[in-house]
């Protein structure tokens, strides 16, 4: 067998970089890698001229059986993000491996109702388990699911336009945005850092008991919301699933 | 395949021969798991050794701690890509411990098993000849709990996946057994200087 049939390593081609949000873009993929899990992520591989190689982690932010759509944030001091802001084109090539990972991972059987918490750049897997759900996810009843997005503004809420409209023609989703740095600008959204307690009143609003939990986003942000949300009442450790973001680019 | 454009950001000489294939160097100290971190009480904690389900030995903090040190510094390695230089670890080691239960190795393989019901498998071999510790210190300090605090598992020369967090106790198995990430797609041994990531690596 060659090395080339065993390589887990395909290649991708970019079919196009939308911005997302001032410091988002959303990369869109060709690629043959078998469907994936909403919650996966891939691995990417750049390689320089002289063999020199970086991999990093990105979650998908499609639906499954939908083309790959990967959301990078700008680190101004990254090594890999500055590509896919400054540099990558249409129709250029990069290497990717997956999908990966089989924890922070929901799909249509395994039911709800799902709250998604997500801080920046941490909605990508969630927006994939949105993007499952609304497109009936194979199942007939369809499980109740809120989505909290925490954002510095409005306008660093990605997806925000397309999880407006779900909203309103969805009467089982809710979804709800965290400012941080700005002023709010629904009465159902909040002004304020996401934690625990704040969760605990919008679980309450909502008025459904999550029988999943995912919190996507960098560590303090995921540390923040989950200290003290394991909770005899409510929610139990093992429902709350957790993928946070390191120091990485 | 050369990616068109970039460039990179290659570490000094120095650097680069410490760092495994696929990793960078990062200064920070990225924080992973499955869930949210546990609280682990210290005043009902315990270590214990087991053979399947029959406890061999076992500890309480105090107990634990009064067992001999040792300290070790180097690199770390995650599966993520990360790679950490000269980080310094106080705690037990599993020599000692193995010495202070007064036990044989009843097999050749071992789960870690932690608070959260997180569980990695490492072969006995990658845990005895001073290969790996239960670290009770980072830095000079009590481990703090998003790293692992009051008790990880430290095996530094396999991603550091296998390093559980909050461990609750080893337990020697009959075979190889997978743990939580290896039955999730992940290497069953994690060697970062063979790129040892996926299921099918080799």
């Amino acid at each position: 067998m060659s090395a080339a049939a065993t390589s887990p390593w395909h290649q991708a081609k970019i079919e196009r970089v939308a911005r997302a949000t001032p410091r988002i873009v959303s990369v869109f993929l060709e690629t043959d890698l078998p469907r994936h899990i909403a919650g996966q992520h891939l691995d990417v591989r750049l390689t320089a001229p002289d063999g020199y190689a970086a991999q990093r982690s990105y979650s998908i932010a499609s639906a499954p059986g939908q083309p790959i759509e990967l959301i990078v944030e700008k680190l101004d001091d990254g090594e890999v993000s500055p590509y896919f802001h400054d540099i990558a084109q249409p129709g250029d090539s990069i290497e990717v491996r997956g999908p990966l990972g089989g924890h922070f991972i929901w799909r249509a059987e395994d039911g709800g109702p799902v709250l998604l918490v997500a801080g920046g750049s941490g909605i990508a897997p969630l927006m994939a388990m949105v993007r499952d759900w609304a497109g009936g996810a194979g199942s007939a009843a369809i499980t109740p699911m809120m989505l909290v997005c925490s954002a510095r503004t409005w306008e660093e809420l990605a997806f925000r336009d397309e999880l407006l409209q779900l909203e309103a023609s969805r009467a089982d989703f809710r979804f709800v945005a965290a400012i941080t740095r700005g002023p709010r600008q629904r009465d159902s959204d909040r002004a304020e850092r996401l934690d625990a307690s704040a969760l605990k009143e919008l679980i309450a609003q909502w008025g459904h008991t999550p029988r999943h939990v995912y919190v996507c986003g960098s560590n303090r942000f995921v540390e923040g919301v989950t200290r003290g949300l394991p909770d005899a009442s409510l929610l139990a450790a093992g429902m709350i699933r957790t993928e946070r973001y390191g120091g990485a680019d | 395949m050369v990616t068109r454009g970039f460039t990179g950001r290659r570490p000094t000489a120095a650097f680069a021969r410490r760092l495994p294939p696929g990793q960078f160097e990062t200064d920070d100290f990225p924080v992973l798991a499955k869930g949210p971190t546990p609280q682990v009480d210290l005043a009902t904690w315990r270590f214990t050794l087991s053979h399947g389900p029959r406890p061999l030995a076992s500890w309480n903090w105090a107990e634990f701690e009064a067992l001999p040190r040792t300290v070790w510094q180097g690199d770390i390695h995650c599966v993520t890509t990360w790679s950490k230089f000269d980080t310094r670890w106080e705690g037990v080691s599993i020599d000692d411990l193995l010495a202070a239960a007064g036990v044989a190795p009843p097999s050749a393989w071992l789960l870690a098993l932690s608070h959260d019901d997180y569980d990695t498998n490492v072969p006995l071999a990658d845990l005895v000849g001073g290969r790996a510790m239960v670290a009770t210190r980072f830095d000079g300090q009590p481990l703090t709990a998003e790293h692992g605090g009051p008790a990880r598992l430290l095996v530094p020369h396999l991603y550091f996946w296998k390093s559980a967090k909050w461990l609750k106790g080893l337990r020697f198995t009959a075979r190889d057994e997978a743990g939580f990430w290896e039955l999730r797609g992940y290497h069953m041994y994690g060697d970062p200087w063979k790129q040892q990531r996926y299921s099918d690596d080799p």
